[in-house]
């Protein structure tokens, strides 16, 4: 019988093989997104212009000193408790006089602590000692109590939370942005920011000698 | 019919295409190797801290970012031990925040500049005190939107030791 030489083997769609990999690499290979705590700095001051004065009851204290121990209105204080801490301090709504009389705050009305939100402010003070993931971890818990009654004020305005609302605007198309539907998100957002702006102020850190 | 079938056997040979995946395969690997995930190579330590306050940073482009953190110990020879910060690919001092951030503020576009982020990225066991100077530089270069990039976690984790 005669030798047969082995068929050839089409080798066509090897080509449409690996474009396959190379489309579906290209397509699932996402370059990760780093995310963060997102802050602003307070521009520089002029030298001839003094800060507004703030009254006392208005201001709460957070002190984190070189050991990492926290220190919140003179008092010691786990962190764990910072945040209702600070939710009890923001809402509280001590304001009686009808300029700065607090509608929406559900707290105690201490006529001791803060008359507003929206004049309420967290002064937050650091050592130069204090170790970074502590400052991260008492900046994160005092965000969380701005973000605690803001998803509460969206919820019982819009019946929907701040963070979906947030969430939403960021997933929007961005070929979309110019319809209705977006902006009156954007303006929804802004007027529950407008109850509980973040007034976080950081002082430059102490070095106690 | 015997016309066309002569004709049909003076056509020309069909290309050889067994080389067509050799020259994808080649494509392929080269765009694996020259693509850099990391712009920067790190000199130093940097872990970052959790957090579960996050939002996701702007587009790259509009993203300027500074490292923090001790140095690698191939580096600590001639940086020493304590927190450096890093701008770009080299280990540089605090007064040169500013020029950095300026040079490359200079070379976005003008609509990315007013959006512009500093991305702190800092090594959770560093100190307080290097992060505010260079807090303090950013000011001074009107480069007032940061970020302090953190994983997504839980921040009470991190002070358990």
């Amino acid at each position: 019988m005669a030798r047969r030489s082995a068929p050839e083997v089409n080798a066509g769609s090897m080509a449409d093989i690996a474009f396959l990999l190379l489309i579906f690499f290209l397509v699932t290979t996402t370059i990760e997104v780093d995310s963060g705590i997102a802050s602003k700095l307070p521009p520089p001051l002029p030298e001839d212009i003094k800060p507004p004065l703030i009254k006392e009851k208005n201001i709460f204290q957070v002190v984190v000193n070189a050991e990492n121990r926290l220190l919140v209105e003179d008092k010691d204080m786990e962190i764990g408790k910072l945040t209702d801490a600070a939710v009890k301090f923001l809402d509280n709504g001590g304001g009686t006089d009808p300029r700065n009389v607090c509608t929406y705050c559900r707290g105690d009305k201490n006529p001791d602590s803060s008359d507003n939100p929206k004049k309420a402010v967290i002064s937050l003070v650091n050592d130069r000692q204090t170790s970074y993931k502590m400052y991260l971890a008492v900046t994160n818990e005092l965000v969380r109590a701005y973000a605690i009654l803001r998803d509460r004020e969206a919820k019982r305005l819009y019946n929907e939370t701040y963070q979906s609302m947030s969430k939403r605007s960021d997933d929007w198309p961005a070929d979309e942005k110019e319809t209705p539907e977006y902006l009156e998100l954007q303006d929804r957002m802004e007027n529950v920011r407008d109850l509980f702006p973040r007034n976080l102020s950081e002082a430059e850190p102490q070095n106690r000698e | 019919m015997s016309k066309f079938k002569k004709k049909k056997s003076g056509a020309l040979p069909a290309v050889n295409t067994a080389s067509l995946p050799d020259i994808v395969f080649m494509l392929l690997f080269f765009f694996m190797v020259a693509t850099v995930m990391r712009d920067d190579e790190l000199q130093i330590e940097n872990k970052l801290p959790q957090a579960n306050q996050v939002e996701k940073l702007a587009e790259k482009k509009k993203i300027i970012t500074i490292y923090i953190g001790k140095p690698n110990p191939n580096f600590t020879k001639q940086f020493g031990i304590s927190e450096v910060i890093q701008l770009g690919d080299k280990i540089s001092p605090v007064s040169d925040v500013q020029t950095f951030v300026n040079t490359k503020r200079n070379a976005m576009d003008e609509d990315d500049k007013d959006s512009m982020t500093v991305s702190l990225k800092v090594d959770q066991n560093s100190q307080v005190g290097i992060l505010t100077d260079v807090k303090q530089e950013l000011r001074d270069a009107m480069a007032l939107k940061i970020s302090y990039t953190s994983i997504e976690g839980d921040p009470l984790k991190n002070l358990k030791k």
